[in-house]
């Protein structure tokens, strides 16, 4: 294909509807007669409603109905996740029990939205409350071994002799690292209009990550069958994995929909947020390694301890990158779950890979100070060029020229070699750095490629836009392909009468619907190839296919130019009002041969004024190699709201509970402190080319996460060479650095 | 949010009348009120705008200090050339809190009548704060403390004050005029707000009805040399850990007089007059600082979350007073 486009930094797409707010988003969908629906949340965590009077709140005005466990319909099946593991166990009214403060309990629905929140205070609970047991993650509390380390493998893994390896190995770290909540926080709240036709057909407008999980998932719970829901999503407001199953608010405003016969919009308040639609687990983390005199690591242990619920598991799966990351024989990885009385955990942006890499890089840098060997030296000496787990090699893996180019652009070589030695005025300089690495997946996906009788072309798959720059990548793809000018393409997606493709996340995207629509592409491009040689009219009549090229939105033969036809002519010709081709992508047919992931290396420098404790980023280089780049601007962006992630991780982010309620206590932006732009400095971004003939049809790796990858680590080792004080428990706010004498 | 009625007094004394009425509050700028109303913290059943007086002007007064009117926006004080000019700290202290979009809405008289954000404060399902309901008891004691007081506190509350600008304009002996229905009065700012002892629910020394009509800045030989340092977990828009005001004049090398705020550390705007009392007639060095410093959390009562903030307040002071000298 001709890359006029791909590649190419352009603008989004849908920049100017954004920033002219006409960007519709799901809960600014305009539907006749809405009604307006409000959650009640349990104010204790754990316990039974012992009884709930909603007689004030069904007599103020406006309201229609208050759903409670007493009158909202039954819905034998809402629980029903069978094949589907990524699936929530959900609150939606079934019953008494209280899992988790928050939790709902009644939903208010009302003619306004004002009404409907002024009547949900006059709902009026009282609880059997228990005594929660614990919502702390500590060491030494009732573990279990889940059956997988979700859907990342084996639960636990052992190569080599670890015990043997790691009691020879002269030179040991042994160390515990924890992390706390995180809250996803997109921008757009979570929101749903449900809007239903008759009984059986309903349509759900949704702020989600998967379109076609929202349609399973609700049709399931209200036994339809999944033709009879459609879900529409023209534009989400960032996700992080908060929105990549549904949600008890989903199936709650269904049911308010049915109940009061018209459409309901639920928008999860801010405050809600913090509890209802998942979070970061707690975890903590054990990393024994064990490397000789040269830094070559003969023993590697990680030993992951995370949170679930009472009711539902998620398992962060920290130590899933461990396994492979660098070249060791003697590996173990461990996956245990304690649970508490808190809400499921659930994806947040690099799950398992962020919180697992702080841990797994901030050892790695413990080793290297222990060892006398340069941190960046180290990881070189341990650099994998085989996926030892596996027993694959690598379809591709450009991490040693991510290495050099990160340090080269950083200026790694200005590092003094032991910490609390570089100085600037009051402020305490360090350097930090770790290794990034995020798994490169495919996923079955469709689509489908209209040309229209104008030239012009459609493109459409099911797919969300969650701000990552989906609609502006398929757009270059597809012009690319069919050989059309990228203004004459129009790229339609989140809505399930498109065809099928996988939810937004894990990185797979452009992997997945990407290929998808390349290919969709190309058929569609074939097609007119067909019809245009094997028709007499067409002056491209007899030319071999091959010989054929597209651009400009006419097919012509690649060395006379000047012989072409319009794609349009060719369509005009066989009297069809469009020509269309569709395409369904597999998982990747490779990856039984190959092991697949992105690489990259984080490079930190940090201030940190002593006496206050305060920290500040000061510079952040990040090189990755991530397989073919298909728009570098949306790219950077992708990698920089990474790595602000990984930002706040280290130094800010923390959700807080209350030890004696479980009520978290960060309930708003101004308690959960996620980075401000003062926190921020210019985060440079290095894109190393790479080829990877194997990885998908479209050559990206995935650049959703791997930002977020190594960053706390190499803020965290900055702050240990800035100090001499390694913190390992993030985040590493000030008080872990006043320590008790005044510099 | 719960039905309250609304009306805008067209001149003070209107306002005082309506505002004495059971259930009454003021509005202004309405960035607490509005939030702690959506919260469901603060339930008024009547809403007094004060939009409509005329306390919107910086005005110079005979003395040569300054009286900003209670309606004047909190950026508007703080880029004032005369506060820029004369009280650094003010300028430093407002410049430090909040956001522009707040500091835009937010007014003098407002400012210093923010609530806590003590997050047992701020969620109503939590049954026990002696601030929201009297009486209920504390639930931030033994819970989450890391933004709390260590000094002003009670067995019964140990929230803290949250303004910045009040901590600078403490640093600056400023004056609060008030209007009520016996007519106007003048307290020190320090008299403004109350320790929670054993009435949370009693915030500040106004009756009801009683309305801030101004803030006046006298002409101080300290105000000029006078210095704002705030301590937060992130670089802006963040509430302080620990803040420190500071304000001196310097006779022959000598500190002939001190002024000495601290905030974030405590349950009102905190004048350390201790401190003072050791700087005074002291030349400066940094182990008079230290020493100064110390006396700050003389009878501090640290909760476990909080514990760190009697050294950062210390060191925060001393970073102040430092830089004040430079």
């Amino acid at each position: 294909m001709s890359e006029s486009n791909v590649g190419k930094p352009l603008d989004r797409i849908d920049a100017r509807r954004k920033v002219t707010g006409t960007a519709t988003y799901a809960a600014e969908v305009a539907v006749a007669n809405v009604a307006y629906a409000v959650v009640v949340g349990s104010a204790v965590a754990c316990g039974e409603l012992e009884a709930i009077d909603t007689t004030a709140a069904r007599k103020a005005p406006g309201v229609f109905a208050v759903l409670t466990h007493e009158n909202a319909p039954k819905l034998p099946t809402a629980n029903d996740k069978s094949g589907h593991p990524d699936f929530k166990i959900l609150q939606v009214l079934q019953d008494a029990k209280i899992f988790y403060a928050d939790q709902p309990i009644a939903v208010v629905v009302a003619d306004s939205l004002e009404r409907a929140q002024h009547a949900a205070l006059l709902v009026q609970p009282t609880f059997h409350a228990a005594q929660i047991t614990s919502c702390q993650l500590a060491k030494g509390g009732e573990e279990y071994k889940p059956a997988h380390a979700g859907n990342r493998g084996p639960t636990d893994t052992s190569r080599g002799d670890f015990d043997a390896a790691f009691a020879r190995a002269p030179i040991k770290i042994d160390a515990t690292y924890t992390t706390p909540v995180e809250n996803h926080n997109p921008m757009e709240m979570h929101s749903t209009i449900a809007v239903w036709q008759g009984n059986d057909h309903l349509t759900l407008y949704d702020s989600t990550q998967g379109i076609f999980n929202v349609r399973e998932r609700i049709a399931s719970m209200f036994n339809l069958p999944k033709e009879n829901v459609r879900v529409i999503n023209h534009f989400v407001g960032g996700g992080f994995g908060s929105k990549g199953s549904p949600w008890s608010h989903v199936g709650l405003a269904a049911l308010a929909a049915k109940v009061v016969g018209r459409p309901v919009k639920l928008v999860v308040s801010r405050i809600q947020m913090q509890s209802l639609v998942g979070h970061r687990p707690t975890t903590i983390q054990h990393v024994a390694l064990g490397c000789d005199a040269a830094g070559k690591l003969h023993a590697i242990r990680h030993d992951v301890t995370s949170e679930t619920s009472r009711f539902d598991e998620f398992v962060e799966v920290a130590a899933v990158h461990t396994r492979m990351l660098y070249a060791c024989p003697n590996v173990v990885t461990t996956h245990r779950l304690v649970r508490l009385d808190v809400p499921t955990p659930t994806f947040t942006r690099a799950p398992g890979a962020s919180s697992g890499s702080y841990a797994l890089e901030s050892a790695m840098d413990e080793l290297a100070y222990a060892a006398k060997i340069d941190p960046l030296q180290l990881r070189i000496a341990n650099h994998a060029t085989f996926d030892a787990q596996e027993n694959k090699p690598y379809s591709s893996k450009s991490l040693l020229e991510c290495y050099r180019r990160g340090a080269e652009a950083f200026g790694w070589v200005r590092r003094a070699k032991a910490p609390r030695q570089m100085r600037d005025g009051r402020w305490l300089v360090g350097y930090g750095m770790a290794t990034a690495t995020y798994p490169a997946r495919q996923r079955p996906a469709s689509a489908i490629a209209r040309l229209r009788p104008d030239g012009s072309v459609l493109v459409q798959a099911g797919t969300q836009d969650l701000g990552t720059g989906t609609y502006t990548i398929m757009t270059q793809i597809a012009a690319d392909m069919i050989g059309v000018p990228y203004e004459r393409v129009t790229f339609e997606l989140g809505d399930t009468t498109f065809p099928e493709t996988p939810l937004s996340a894990g990185s797979f995207t452009a992997a997945s619907t990407g290929s998808a629509v390349k290919m969709a592409g190309l058929a569609l491009r074939d097609t007119l190839v067909a019809l245009a040689v094997a028709d007499p009219r067409s002056p491209l009549h007899g030319v071999p296919p091959l010989a054929l090229a597209a651009a400009d939105g006419a097919l012509f033969v690649r060395e006379r130019p000047q012989t072409r036809e319009p794609l349009h002519a060719i369509l005009a010709r066989t009297g069809k009002p469009e020509l269309t081709a569709s395409y369904s992508s597999k998982e990747n047919q490779f990856a039984d041969d190959y092991s697949m992931h992105s690489f990259g290396a984080a490079f930190a420098e940090v201030r940190v004024d002593e006496e206050l404790g305060v920290v500040r980023l000061a510079r952040f280089t990040g090189a990755y190699a991530a397989g073919k780049i298909l728009n570098p601007k949306t790219a950077r962006s992708q990698y920089i709201g990474g790595i602000v992630w990984g930002a706040g991780m280290a130094l800010t982010e923390a959700g807080v509970r209350d030890a004696r309620s479980s009520r978290i206590m960060t309930r708003d932006l101004a308690d959960y402190h996620v980075p401000v732009n003062a926190d921020i400095p210019n985060l440079d971004v290095i894109m190393v080319d790479e080829v990877d003939p194997y990885v998908n049809e479209v050559g990206a790796k995935g650049i959703g996460e791997i930002g977020t990858c190594g960053a706390a680590a190499a803020i965290a080792n900055a702050v240990y060479h800035a100090t001499g004080r390694r913190v390992r428990d993030l985040p590493i706010t000030l008080d872990k650095l006043l320590g008790d004498s005044r510099a | 949010m719960r039905p309250f009625s609304y009306e805008r007094a067209p001149d003070a004394n209107a306002a005082v009348k309506a505002g004495s009425a059971d259930g009454a509050m003021f509005l202004a700028g309405g960035t607490t009120l509005a939030d702690l109303m959506r919260l469901e913290v603060l339930r008024p059943r009547a809403l007094v705008d004060l939009g409509g007086l005329a306390l919107t002007a910086i005005e110079d007064t005979a003395d040569g200090g300054l009286k900003i009117g209670a309606l004047v926006t909190n950026d508007a004080v703080a880029y004032d050339p005369r506060v820029v000019e004369r009280y650094p700290v003010l300028h430093q202290a407002i410049l430090a809190g909040a956001s522009p979009q707040i500091r835009n809405m937010a007014t003098t008289g407002g400012n210093l009548l923010q609530r806590t954000r003590c997050p047992y404060f701020r969620d109503p399902q939590v049954a026990h704060c002696n601030r929201r309901v009297p009486g209920s008891g504390c639930a931030a004691i033994g819970g989450v403390t890391r933004s709390h007081a260590i000094l002003g506190t009670s067995p019964h509350c140990i929230a803290t004050h949250p303004s910045d600008m009040a901590v600078g304009l403490l640093a600056l002996d400023a004056l609060v005029h008030i209007h009520g229905a016996r007519g106007p009065r003048t307290l020190p700012l320090d008299d403004l707000h109350l320790v929670p002892g054993n009435h949370p629910e009693i915030e500040t020394g106004l009756q009801p009805g009683e309305l801030i009509t101004h803030v006046e800045l006298p002409a101080t030989r300290f105000a000029k040399h006078s210095h704002y340092v705030k301590v937060r977990d992130r670089a802006s828009f963040a509430f302080a850990l620990a803040s420190a005001a500071v304000a001196v004049e310097l006779a022959e090398g000598s500190i002939a007089e001190a002024r000495i705020a601290l905030g974030g550390v405590a349950t009102k705007p905190w004048r350390a007059d201790k401190v003072e009392a050791i700087l005074v007639g002291k030349r400066p060095s940094l182990d008079l600082f230290v020493q100064a410093a110390s006396a700050a959390v003389d009878g501090a009562k640290p909760q476990d979350g909080n514990r760190f903030k009697v050294e950062l307040v210390q060191r925060t002071l001393i970073r102040a007073l430092d830089e004040v000298m430079a």
